[in-house]
């Protein structure tokens, strides 16, 4: 989907780079921790999975999102556990308003409907039985599509054209998966773009490399 | 409290967020505090960048080590028992005097847990999300690498489940120092590709 999380190139967030700490800490404040463990523990909860928890990232508001990377953890595995009826809409604000003090009522326990999409087995590697429909050399051309759902191919590499580097193990498909409409493996290539393909001529002088799923490639002509 | 539309609701801090959310999922049983507490200290004190470290050192010492390792990642990298989430399939690229490899995922924050543990600020920062795939030798100048004209730049935007980790070129002068003394050398930063390995 179209969004604030699809950053490569975006004008608005050319400005300084943070500082490197060498020395940064996982976690800065003991809720980032926090954060972190619900976010993995939320998923779980859920009954849902990696795909479906960054397009939930991905559905976070804008301030929210921009607001710091486990803000929007926490915020995400609300949207899951809204979204399979583990917790009652606005049981989360209702329950730390109570904490600080203020005399709220929570809502009612819902009733779950968790999501059941089969699994073909843990991780997100899959063989796939159809052959490759690009080899190692292959020209391409990534697709034109502006999606509303999830996908992995960013803004900036769309109706691009590279060349096939080399062939990736298959993948679940995250279009699908995120919506809980199947894992539909399929092939992933690593695509090679020159930069001045990807912004124009007068390009810093680079390659970018994007490991790309098969439905997202043509070849080119 | 008055129902406005244009009402804005106080923030709730983080801190009170996370609490609140805990709180109802503990009372429900759908999560115990022992394993939060052991998801957290797994990453703060036995998954980091001292584990990429590992595989570079050796890498640098080994050439039988090096050769498995950028053939295949995964198992060479599971041979210092480096396995788990979010290193599923990993690919090592080198960096050397002609080429320049860079690490992102412009998508979200994507980054190989089991070597280099949970992603910095700088690296989930949108400006380098944003800046690395257009403007890669500004980002590394910016940060104090500046790169010769005739080195090749290769930016990996980590858009699947592949993992990248960048194995930095070895310093000169370090001809003598133990693989362990090595891996002392080697920062989060040289094995994502935004500087090198410094001699102290």
């Amino acid at each position: 989907m179209e969004g604030v999380h699809d950053m490569g190139g975006r004008d608005r967030f050319f400005r300084p780079l943070k500082p490197i700490d060498p020395d940064e800490p996982a976690f800065h404040e003991p809720w980032e921790g926090k954060a972190f463990a619900l976010a993995l523990l939320a998923n779980r909860v859920a009954g849902t999975n990696l795909h479906a928890f960054r397009h939930a990232i991905e559905r976070v508001p804008e301030p929210e999102y921009l607001s710091g990377y486990y803000e929007r953890w926490l915020a995400s595995a609300e949207i899951l556990l809204l979204d399979s009826g583990i917790l009652a809409p606005g049981a989360v604000e209702a329950r730390a308003r109570s904490l600080r003090g203020e005399d709220v009522e929570e809502p009612a326990v819902p009733e779950p409907h968790k999501p059941a999409m089969p699994s073909g087995g843990a991780g997100n590697l899959r063989e796939v039985d159809e052959p490759p429909a690009f080899a190692v050399g292959d020209r391409v051309r990534t697709s034109t599509d502006t999606p509303t759902d999830h996908t992995r191919l960013p803004a900036y590499a769309r109706g691009k054209e590279g060349t096939v580097r080399a062939l990736r193990p298959g993948h679940v498909l995250p279009d699908t998966a995120a919506h809980f409409l199947g894992e539909n493996p399929q092939h992933v290539y690593e695509v090679a773009f020159p930069s001045d393909q990807l912004w124009g001529s007068g390009a810093e002088p680079a390659t970018v490399t994007l490991d790309l799923f098969e439905s997202y490639l043509e070849k080119a002509s | 409290m008055t129902d406005v539309a244009d009402t804005v609701e106080p923030a709730i801090e983080p801190a009170l967020r996370a609490e609140a959310l805990e709180s109802l999922l503990l009372e429900r049983g759908l999560v115990d505090t022992q394993t939060i507490e052991t998801f957290i200290r797994t990453y703060e004190t036995s998954v980091g960048p001292m584990n990429g470290a590992k595989v570079v050192a050796k890498a640098w010492t080994d050439p039988e080590y090096k050769q498995r390792l950028l053939s295949d990642g995964t198992a060479a990298i599971a041979e210092l028992g480096f396995k788990g989430p979010q290193g599923e399939h990993m690919v090592v690229v080198e960096n050397s005097p002609t080429v320049h490899h860079v690490v992102v995922c412009t998508l979200c924050s994507c980054y190989p847990w089991p070597v280099l543990g949970l992603p910095p600020s700088w690296y989930k920062d949108p400006a380098y999300r944003a800046r690395v795939v257009k403007e890669p030798r500004a980002v590394l100048a910016e940060w104090g690498t500046e790169l010769p004209a005739d080195v090749e730049v290769q930016v990996h935007d980590s858009s699947s489940e592949v993992r990248y980790l960048v194995l930095p070129e070895r310093p000169p002068g370090t001809e003598s120092m133990s693989e362990d003394e090595l891996a002392g050398l080697v920062t989060r930063d040289a094995m994502v590709g935004v500087r090198k390995v410094q001699v102290p």
